[in-house]
């Protein structure tokens, strides 16, 4: 086992330079372009990034849900010692469900419409583990319980359609943890949730994440539900990584424009003026035709600044600003911190 | 459930009986003098007449029409008042005055060998059908695929009396690897049975497996994309369970709503396939009775094909309602 350099020992999963291409009638998607990130169980990352910004791919990729026949994915996936990328698909089957497993956007399409709740729990434990019907099925109602199903001995009969939005999502997370897996992605998990139901489904991931020791990696676009829940966090953009940070740093001491833009389109109440968000200019970049250069570049109201032309000609490297907090830009390390004070100030109501 | 279950019951003798009236008024006003039919060259109007009375057609068509329905329902007789009356009891659906036979029992012999011929391409069409439906699916896109979608659209375009005269040519007259069709019983000798029928089941099953390759395949591919799919192989399950379990039930309705209403079809008599390989099935009589202008025989079996439409859309309805729990409770 080849020990990778930006791989911590400690690590359950570990990506390193992920790349996912895809080919399409205009060419090829660039869906994931190098992207590189551990998380270690007990902990939660979360990965941020408007849609389009191959956070999901990512997802899919280290599950391996992504097509290999038509899709090349590369670069390196490390989990629990085992390296993922081009493992044979079985053995890859073998691990989904067991040792990680995710939980989807939309809870009203992502259970199986024609199955009872119960037979779809039992299906994932009874591949996986030498079961009988009647202990799946304990485990199944069981499962229900800890994710907080009322009359779970009743539900586990019902159909999906019998459930709400939230109860599905529910569902989805007793089927994912049903056999206990160290890593839990969750894509989106509570996008199309009510706000209220939001937080009692992120509260439970944080419970039970306590109660299995799981990994979490926390995928979503809203970087307000982020900041109570997640320990670090990459920001991705066009495919790329460009800020990866532990929480607070992000929230505190962003350096990369994008992060500021994402922070400056979050509404707070605590703003002095919640009637003006400060949107990003433009639209995210297209897969197939990335910018040269720097991918925020076209949308960056800071590329000015850097004087040789940097941002429309290379893309940057991704450095280390401070220990553990990196960061893919061309502008000075002083001028990010000047830019990113100035906003933060603006957004605690300072008069700027 | 059950309530549903006895609107549809309701519904369905209402469009029965609206169909026996419709068959049977249609055959009165179309041309053609049954009575004439009765007797041969050798006919006097005097003849004619005491038939015409004998099967009671003389009367007004009311009660003509109330004694066809009390016929379905409690039986009739024909002739009543003369020495050797004809009882015909329920359910009567008529007497063949060509044929001097009641249009029952006519039927009734007929319909074994089309209800053998129907099964037996329903099985290898469904089979094959949707077997190859599936794989097309799985590889979209290339050569086996484009071979099975290939091969879906010529055996959908060659018309089956080309399919079945093609081989009779080849596999009875040229090769004689099969002796030229007889039916017999399957419980008389099972061999000769078997003999006969195969090359009309390849024949039906031709045409229709094409069509369910189809199907199978859009339906397969359309479910294929869909977030429980992805659910199901996020689970760890093996591709073949995502596929039958997952994505092929998803897609099930609309295969299993053709299943039922193209086999109910097929009951009703395969016309061409019956008459090239000289099988005395339903659309063989079927044909018989309208060169004969057999009114009461071709309003016979025109009742039975429909009543077999009828019953095969209130199963496929109750089976859709098994496919599909969200079904039961609306």
């Amino acid at each position: 086992m080849s020990q990778d350099v930006g791989r911590k020992p400690e690590a359950y999963l570990s990506v390193s330079d992920l790349v996912v291409r895809f080919p399409s009638e205009d060419g090829i998607v660039h869906a994931v372009e190098g992207v590189s990130f551990s998380v270690t169980r007990g902990k939660t990352l979360a990965i941020v990034g408007e849609s389009g910004s191959g956070k999901s791919v990512t997802a899919q990729a280290i599950m391996g849900l992504v097509d290999r026949r038509v899709a090349s994915v590369s670069g390196e996936v490390w989990l629990d010692g085992e390296e993922l990328v081009g493992m044979p698909d079985e053995e890859l089957r073998g691990l989904r469900g067991l040792k990680m497993a995710m939980i989807f956007q939309d809870p009203m399409s992502s259970l199986h419409p024609f199955y009872r709740v119960g037979d779809q729990l039992t299906e994932a434990a009874l591949v996986h583990q030498k079961l009988s019907k009647s202990d799946a099925r304990s485990l199944a109602i069981e499962m229900l319980r800890r994710v907080g199903i009322p009359a779970p001995g009743q539900r586990v009969d019902d159909y999906p359609h019998q459930l709400s939005g939230g109860m599905r999502q529910r569902v989805m997370i007793a089927m994912a943890l049903i056999n206990s897996p160290a890593l839990l992605i969750a894509d989106e998990s509570t996008t199309a949730l009510d706000v209220t139901v939001q937080a009692q489904i992120l509260e439970l991931i944080t419970k039970l994440q306590v109660e299995f020791d799981t990994a979490v990696i926390l995928i979503t676009h809203d970087l307000g539900i982020v900041a109570d829940i997640a320990d670090d966090v990459v920001v991705m953009y066009g495919g790329r990584l460009v800020e990866a940070a532990p929480t607070r740093r992000v929230y505190y001491a962003p350096e990369m424009p994008y992060t500021l833009g994402l922070l400056n389109s979050v509404p707070r109440m605590d703003r002095e003026r919640v009637d003006r968000l400060d949107p990003i200019p433009g639209n995210p970049p297209s897969a197939v035709n990335l910018p040269e250069g720097c991918v925020f570049q076209p949308r960056c109201t800071y590329s000015h600044l850097v004087t040789d032309g940097a941002c429309v000609d290379r893309n940057p490297d991704l450095v280390e600003a401070e220990p553990g907090h990196f960061v893919r830009c061309h502008l000075p390390g002083a001028e990010r911190r000047r830019i990113a004070d100035g906003v933060l100030a603006t957004l605690a109501g300072d008069p700027a | 459930m059950a309530g549903y279950l006895v609107r549809r019951v309701l519904g369905m003798l209402v469009l029965l009986f609206l169909l026996t009236t419709t068959v049977f008024f249609l055959f009165n006003i179309l041309p053609g003098d049954p009575a004439r039919l009765t007797c041969g060259k050798a006919c006097s109007p005097t003849i004619i007449e005491a038939n015409r009375h004998r099967l009671g057609l003389d009367e007004p068509v009311l009660t003509q029409y109330g004694k066809f329905v009390a016929g379905i329902f409690v039986g009739r007789t024909f002739s009543p008042d003369s020495p050797e009356p004809i009882v015909c009891s329920a359910p009567c659906l008529g007497y063949s005055f060509k044929r001097g036979e009641q249009v029952l029992p006519l039927i009734m012999r007929s319909a074994p060998v089309t209800f053998y011929l129907a099964i037996g391409a329903f099985v290898i069409w469904l089979v094959v059908g949707i077997s190859l439906g599936i794989y097309a699916a799985l590889r979209r896109g290339r050569w086996q695929d484009r071979l099975i979608m290939t091969i879906s659209l010529v055996g959908y375009s060659l018309p089956s009396f080309f399919i079945g005269l093609l081989l009779v040519f080849f596999v009875i007259v040229k090769w004689g690897l099969l002796p030229f069709p007889s039916y017999v019983s399957p419980f008389e000798n099972p061999v000769q049975f078997t003999q006969t029928m195969i090359l009309p089941w390849m024949v039906l099953a031709a045409l229709n497996a094409a069509f369910y390759m189809r199907l199978t395949r859009n339906q397969v591919l359309e479910t294929l994309g869909d977030d429980y799919v992805r659910t199901a192989r996020a689970k760890g399950l093996p591709e073949r369970t995502v596929i039958v379990h997952h994505a092929l039930r998803a897609g099930l309705t609309p295969i299993v709503t053709a299943a039922g209403l193209d086999l109910a079809y097929l009951l009703g008599g395969a016309i061409i396939t019956e008459n090239i390989f000289s099988l005395p099935g339903l659309g063989a009589l079927a044909v018989n009775s309208i060169t004969d202008s057999d009114l009461p025989l071709i309003a016979g079996i025109t009742l039975l094909t429909a009543s077999l439409i009828i019953f095969a859309n209130l199963i496929v309805d109750l089976l859709y309602a098994v496919i599909d729990p969200r079904v039961r409770l609306a």
